[in-house]
């Protein structure tokens, strides 16, 4: 046997040869990210540093902006500037718009996952081959266009849709029940929307349950309701919560669902924003309040970040 | 068969610069004197084919710092099946890497035939592995899996063909060359496994746990396969496993390995008949462990005295010289029963009797409180037959004890 | 005397029921529409006959044309872009030692998917705005290209990350052992065994570009009208069924990407 020529704390040549390959392997692996990088840094990220910059300017009156620093836009949000003396008054219209909106978004995420959760636990216990052709059939509304989607439903609910027709064909009414450019109509679209996003989170956390746990809790005695709250639902935790915010997220700024089945009656967020654009020739306005929708959906993501990185904690 | 990778070089080739990992560019160092597609071809074929010496690999950086190999040398001659024997986590596959290259050692340096490899990337190595998920690639046949290693190194296409034809007459693979990996059984991945290995016709062929995933009787069979393999081919082989019977069936060498370091190298029966220290004669084999006292010594043999007054002549390891208070190691089927327990070595009362089929184990309960057990081969004329409870003595073969380093 | 019944424990009671409701609420609505494509008649909800002339007039229709030619050329590029940087960047960012500023990276990668759709569509309008004020630059309907590919990066991302981390990682130990060089090693191991991953991701980005509406009615110019603005601009004229049949055939087109990608990953999974 050779004993050792090397002092131990002497980098032999094969060590200096990996450091410098882990240098290059870092080197191309930034250089292989460097184009996606680019693209969303240049005309994802920097866009919304520019509305950050846009909210604090003046408006300009045909649209677009003033170089000129104000606070305006955030102050629009909650008063108005009286033209005659020049006070500020407090004028809750978009706020109120605002807690519309969270309140649509939270019957949304409630009603989703009480429809939600029974259909994904379902699929979960499928065998298999039947459990494929669930998550296809759930997968394709993901996945479909919204805007058609949500046009579908106005073909339902109209004066002349299907339901009315049909109620009306039965007699049960003699006219037509309003539905469409109603809350009514609003909730049901985002419903409608939002349903699939809620079921394929849920799924997939579902799908690698031990279901040998639940024998075990029979074993035990539970009976099964049992079962259901005090293990399918508490360990199913992260599903519930990915798929909570997956569809709270969107609903609360909504943007297709108000435009079509509100109207331009009953407004939400998403469509406020849009108005600044267009009609309201107000982009500072309209950033200000993109920034506060941003503000809510932050708050909501670092619950998330916030729970799930204590269910790390415990294994 | 030796086709290819047998060109005589004038100096040990190192690649100009250490190109890994930003060579994906393309870029690829020409064949020189002495390199075969940048493969580097060793000089002079000398006794050893791999001298590890004074290896260190560490993971890890700061307070988070592991020591996989601690300091390892061992020499592996030219031909031989050496295995690398030890209980997960002892190191034998972090060594395995650092030879293939897919390590790289801390410190030290792997010489293959006299030229260090270590800071080589592994496709410039003459080495190739048999992988213990055999790591076929799942998108071609079997065929085109053997002949990868001889396209990577450029040879020519006709050459390619008689080779492969070759590997797969050589481990009875020809009915199923076109079949994709995924269409053939466990057995047969790591046939094709071990010839996509052999194909390049490596200088030395590491094989890392390749018989875990088969069942018992494939096992065998192939344990079988591998040493003719080895025999055909005249290639050195590296295996790594943890199972000490196949250690023991199949090595040239043995290298017992334990948290990092190498314990102890020798052929099977040296590691099994003289262990030197006492997880080597833990970890193979049922042993019986006894407390003595040196009393007299004389090269390679100590006088050891029991508490019972009884002594035993009993060698000691090479290079150790033993006093005082001394661990002695006797294998179970190394000592006998005698009825009479003055007639014995030590004696003890009969707790257990075991019987295993092929032979029986007699659990003793020494007059000092520790067990020892005896293996008895058993045949149709057993002269006495004994009963738990019965007091025995226990006579040593000669040369059965051994001392102990530690 | 009752038979001890066997009971599956998997089961809960109501759960099979809900799981139905929820498939005919979600496919009742778009069937309906779609079989009103085929109204013979001229209003959207009342049925006359089966008649294949919405779809001949749609087809007919110059500015479906346009739209169609819009929507196409903005899909394709944008999922080709989208496709391979994310490509590349999977490969950077999956199963490698960490560089500095890999977190970050991976944030910045998933960010379009975390910002609700609507203020992505005002801060691209407002960037490019504001590039078109200050410079005097407008990329036609490269804006439209541009802004679809920042957000189909994260969805054509995430099936080609998902299947790296799937492969194996001794295949490629194997193809060095083997003496491939990394780029050999990469182009005949890692890629090929990487395409459906890649297949996946480019159907995903094709349908959410190739749907999308909310970004595109704010960012397009005048003669950048897309499938879904074109619809938008139908729905509020007096409807025909020729709506029906155009959004009938957007949902096609969605079905048969989601389905291909669907079936590429499922056939990984086993």
């Amino acid at each position: 046997m050779t004993t050792a020529t090397l002092s131990p704390t002497m980098p032999s040549k094969a060590a200096l040869f990996e450091a410098q390959a882990v240098k290059a392997g870092a080197r191309r692996n930034r250089l292989l990210s460097l184009p996606a990088l680019l693209i969303i840094g240049i005309f994802g990220v920097l866009p919304l540093l520019i509305i950050c910059v846009y909210s604090f300017l003046a408006a300009a009156p045909y649209g677009g902006v003033q170089w000129r620093f104000s606070t305006d836009a955030y102050l629009n949000f909650l008063f108005q500037r009286d033209i005659f003396d020049d006070t500020l008054q407090f004028t809750p219209d978009f706020l109120i718009i605002y807690l519309r909106s969270f309140l649509f978004a939270v019957v949304t995420t409630i009603i989703c996952l009480l429809l939600g959760f029974p259909t994904a636990y379902f699929m979960a216990t499928r065998p298999p081959a039947q459990r494929n052709w669930w998550v296809l059939l759930i997968t394709i509304p993901f996945w479909s266009n919204l805007l058609v989607r949500t046009l579908a439903i106005m073909f339902i609910i109209r004066d002349e849709g299907l339901i009315n027709n049909a109620l009306l064909g039965l007699g049960v009414i003699d006219k037509p029940i309003t539905m469409l450019y109603t809350n009514f109509a609003i909730q049901l679209g985002l419903l409608y929307a939002f349903l699939p996003f809620m079921v394929l989170p849920l799924y997939s956390s579902l799908e690698k349950l031990d279901f040998r746990l639940i024998e075990a809790a029979y074993d035990l005695y539970a009976t099964r309701r049992q079962v259901l709250w005090r293990v399918i639902i508490p360990l199913s935790k992260p599903g519930i919560i990915a798929g909570c915010l997956l569809v709270f997220i969107p609903a609360l700024g909504a943007y297709v669902t108000p435009l079509i089945l509100g109207g331009g009656v009953h407004l939400m967020i998403g469509d406020l924003i849009a108005q600044q654009f267009g009609s309201g020739r107000n982009w500072p306005l309209g950033c200000a309040q993109a920034l506060i929708l941003m503000a809510a959906v932050l708050v909501a993501l670092f619950f998330y970040v916030r729970n799930t990185s204590g269910k790390v904690q415990h294994g | 068969m030796g086709i290819a990778l047998k060109k005589r070089v004038a100096a040990p080739q190192l690649p100009s610069r250490p190109a890994y990992g930003d060579n994906q560019t393309g870029t690829h160092l020409p064949p020189r004197a002495g390199s075969l597609n940048g493969v580097i071809v060793p000089e002079q074929p000398g006794k050893n084919a791999i001298e590890v010496r004074g290896v260190r690999k560490v993971f890890g950086t700061g307070e988070n710092q592991v020591a996989a190999l601690d300091t390892v040398s061992v020499s592996i001659r030219e031909n031989e099946f050496f295995t690398l024997l030890g209980p997960s986590g002892c190191g034998k596959t972090t060594l395995l890497r650092l030879i293939a290259g897919f390590d790289f050692p801390s410190a030290g340096e792997i010489m293959l035939h006299g030229q260090d490899i270590a800071p080589l990337p592994p496709f410039k190595r003459p080495v190739n592995t048999v992988f213990q998920s055999y790591a076929l690639f799942p998108h071609m046949t079997v065929a085109q899996n053997i002949g990868f290693g001889l396209e990577m190194l450029g040879k020519p296409k006709g050459e390619i063909e008689a080779r492969v034809a070759q590997m797969l007459k050589l481990v009875k693979m020809e009915a199923l060359k076109a079949r994709r990996t995924s269409q053939i059984s466990g057995g047969q991945q790591q046939r094709v496994a071990l010839a996509r290995a052999l194909a390049p016709q490596p200088k030395v062929l590491l094989l890392d746990e390749p018989l875990s995933a088969l069942d018992y009787k494939l096992r065998k069979e192939m344990q079988i396969e591998l040493k003719r393999l080895q025999h055909e081919t005249g290639i050195t082989f590296i295996f790594v496993t943890h199972d000490q019977e196949e250690a023991l069936t199949m090595s040239d060498r043995i290298a017992v390995m334990s948290a990092g370091k190498i314990l102890q190298v020798g052929t099977p029966r040296d590691i099994y008949d003289r262990p030197a220290e006492r997880f080597v004669a833990d970890f193979i084999g049922e042993t019986n462990f006894l407390a003595g006292t040196v009393v007299s010594k004389k090269p390679g043999v100590a006088t050891v005295k029991f508490d019972s007054n009884a002594t035993v002549a009993a060698g000691y390891p090479e290079g150790f010289d033993p006093t005082g208070e001394v661990t002695l190691v006797v294998r179970p089927e190394h000592a006998d029963l005698v009825p009479d327990p003055a007639k014995g070595t030590i004696a003890g009362t009969l707790s257990n009797i075991v019987y295993f089929g092929t032979d029986t184990h007699y659990h003793v309960r020494l007059d000092g409180g520790e067990n020892f057990i005896v293996r008895h081969q058993n045949s149709r004329s057993s002269p006495v037959t004994y009963e738990t409870g019965a007091e025995v003595g226990i006579q040593f073969e000669e040369g059965a004890a051994r001392v102990l380093k530690d | 005397m009752a038979e001890p019944r066997s009971i599956d424990i998997k089961e809960q009671p109501g759960f099979r029921s809900i799981a139905v409701i929820c498939l005919l609420v979600l496919y009742v609505p778009v069937l309906i529409l779609m079989i009103f494509s085929l109204n013979s008649g001229s209003l959207v909800t009342h049925w006359e006959g089966v008649t294949l002339g919405w779809y001949g007039s749609a087809l007919r229709n110059e500015e479906f044309h346009n739209a169609a030619r819009n929507t196409l050329i903005i899909s394709i590029s944008a999922t080709i872009i989208s496709t391979v940087c994310a490509t590349l960047a999977a490969i950077g960012m999956t199963r490698v030692k960490p560089w500095r500023g890999l977190a970050a990276a991976f944030m910045v990668i998933n960010l379009p998917l975390m910002v609700p759709e609507i203020i992505t569509a005002v801060a691209t309008l407002s960037f490019f705005a504001l590039i078109a004020g200050t410079f005097g630059l407008n990329f036609g309907i490269g804006n439209l290209i541009l802004a679809h590919t920042v957000f189909c990066i994260p969805f054509a991302y995430m099936p080609i990350r998902a299947r790296l981390e799937d492969m194996d990682l001794t295949l490629e130990y194997a193809a060095a052992d083997l003496y491939a060089t990394p780029w050999k090693a990469f182009k005949r191991i890692t890629l090929p065994l990487l395409v459906p991953g890649i297949m996946s991701g480019a159907a995903l980005a094709f349908i959410v570009s190739f749907d999308d509406f909310t970004i595109t009615q704010l960012v397009a110019g005048p003669g950048q009208t897309t499938l879904p603005l074109y619809i938008w601009n139908q729905i509020r004229r007096p409807m025909t069924p020729e709506i029906n049949a155009i959004s009938t055939i957007l949902l096609l087109v969605s079905i048969l990407f989601v389905s291909v990608s669907f079936l590429i990953a499922r056939r990984r999974a086993k």
